[in-house]
């Protein structure tokens, strides 16, 4: 297969399985919206989930796939150019590589770091601040599950600090989707980037907003 | 102007990578640039302190210069962190030393990138940019005698954007600036040129493809699109013609 060695290759799957994950994010933030709506919104919304069954197995192994194919080409990637660049300048200036640009490996090792904790802590729920005693009672009441958890500071820390993770990985990232599938010029590019910066943004600002709103009070048991 | 500031010279600290060799270990060295007026160009700089160290009985500082007008894509130096020294749209040799103020430290370092190895001082092996040009860097049809200017009908747009990409001189600022040692702008703008004509259309995919293979094979990195290139490049090449690259690559992966 010529794509799995090619470097344009790899550049392609870079983006398409990002794609993927991109609109997970998407989704996955308009699902825990309906936090704001009320608990039973919330909680319907993931028994309506839980209730497709094998739809749900066979998603989650479609997204293990795109994540895996991800996580290995930008090791791969990464190696490959770090033994391609091996003499650093004694005095590096960089015109228009940005921290966010630089740091792709970094904050996209953070985020698969969060997603296993976040896996442990939600899905399988077996990290500390879950009460198994009330899960066991009433499993289907995520709506507490999620308070509860949001009510220890450290725990929400975690949590928009890996929201800021993402908002750099996805800053690079979207735009660079548009250019690795070269579907950007010299008009629509920096168009592409006020969209990947705007999309990051609101990521952010979504999903931080409800261990901080759990924080202060507003949303509560 | 008075007679005055016609006169009016900097001292400089230079503080120059040198190498024996292609495997001598390296090292910086420091020289001081004396007399140096504001008209002088990098380049004649380096030859004022080349004429010291000659009179000194050292060793000059070994460079890559030739046209020394700024489109022939000879000179690489790496000023201050930033190929060609970082004013736009500008070579080494058409860089000047008003740039700089009396007393500055300059930091003179050779292309790095893993594809370009150091021949010696700030003197590198770019001819994996050669390689890249000869796997597909061509059109092979065969057009006997010279063909009338016009015969074949080329739109203003596409005329335009094939002249754009074939700016690039080939110097390689491009690789030196990228964090991956990449040369996919380059290899771009030498694929863009031609496929956007009726000439270079014929063997389009098998040029992508073979271009890329190459530029694989010399040991350049993976483009993460930084585009460190473009802002680097004295030609002011555009990353459009990595995405173009891109482009016609996954065209002719598809058929």
């Amino acid at each position: 297969m010529e794509i799995l060695t090619n470097t344009v290759g790899r550049k392609v799957l870079m983006a398409v399985t990002g794609l993927f994950m991109l609109f997970f994010v998407i989704v996955h933030l308009l699902g825990n919206s309906t936090i704001f709506v009320g608990p039973s919104a919330l909680n319907t919304y993931a028994e309506k989930l839980h209730s497709l069954g094998p739809l749900v197995w066979a998603f989650r192994a479609f997204m293990l796939a795109m994540l895996g194919v991800h996580v290995l080409f930008g090791v791969l990637l990464t190696l490959e150019n770090w033994a391609a660049n091996p003499g650093k300048y004694a005095v590096n200036r960089k015109l228009k590589a940005n921290f966010s640009s630089e740091t792709m490996i970094w904050t996209g090792a953070l985020l698969f770091a969060f997603l296993v904790y976040h896996l442990l802590q939600f899905t399988l729920r077996v990290t500390p601040d879950i009460i198994p005693e009330a899960v066991a009672k009433r499993p289907g009441d995520v709506y507490a599950m999620v308070v509860g958890s949001f009510r220890h500071t450290a725990i929400s820390l975690i949590y928009v600090g890996a929201m800021v993770v993402l908002f750099l990985h996805l800053k690079h990232g979207i735009q660079s989707f548009f250019q690795s599938l070269g579907w950007s010029n010299d008009r629509t590019l920096p168009r592409f980037e006020t969209i990947g910066n705007v999309l990051s943004a609101l990521f952010l600002l979504g999903y931080s907003a409800i261990p901080i709103l759990i924080l202060v009070g507003f949303l509560t048991r | 102007m008075s007679g005055q500031n016609e006169h009016k010279t900097m001292t400089l600290k230079l503080i120059v990578w040198r190498q024996n060799g292609k495997n001598g270990p390296g090292r910086f060295e420091t020289y001081t640039a004396r007399e140096i007026t504001e008209h002088h160009s990098f380049l004649e700089m380096l030859d004022v302190v080349n004429e010291d160290l000659i009179k000194e009985g050292k060793e000059p500082i070994i460079f890559d210069h030739d046209c020394r007008e700024g489109i022939c894509g000879v000179c690489s130096q790496v000023i201050n962190g930033v190929p060609h020294g970082g004013q736009e749209r500008t070579t080494v040799c058409q860089l000047h030393m008003r740039k700089f103020k009396d007393g500055d430290t300059i930091y003179i370092e050779p292309w790095r990138a893993r594809a370009f190895p150091i021949l010696k001082d700030l003197m590198v092996d770019r001819s994996a940019l050669d390689t890249i040009i000869q796997a597909g860097g061509y059109t092979s049809a065969h057009t006997g005698g010279a063909p009338d200017a016009n015969a074949i009908p080329i739109p203003k747009p596409d005329a335009e954007y094939s002249m754009d990409a074939a700016e690039c001189i080939g110097c390689g600022a491009c690789v030196a600036a990228c964090p991956n040692g990449a040369a996919m702008l380059f290899t771009g703008a030498k694929v863009a040129q031609l496929a956007v004509l009726p000439q270079g259309k014929v063997e389009a995919k098998e040029r992508a493809r073979a271009m890329i293979k190459a530029m694989q094979e010399c040991g350049f990195g993976n483009c993460t699109n930084h585009y460190e290139c473009q802002a680097a490049c004295p030609k002011g090449i555009h990353v459009k013609f990595i995405a173009r690259l891109n482009r016609e690559y996954i065209r002719a992966l598809i058929g």
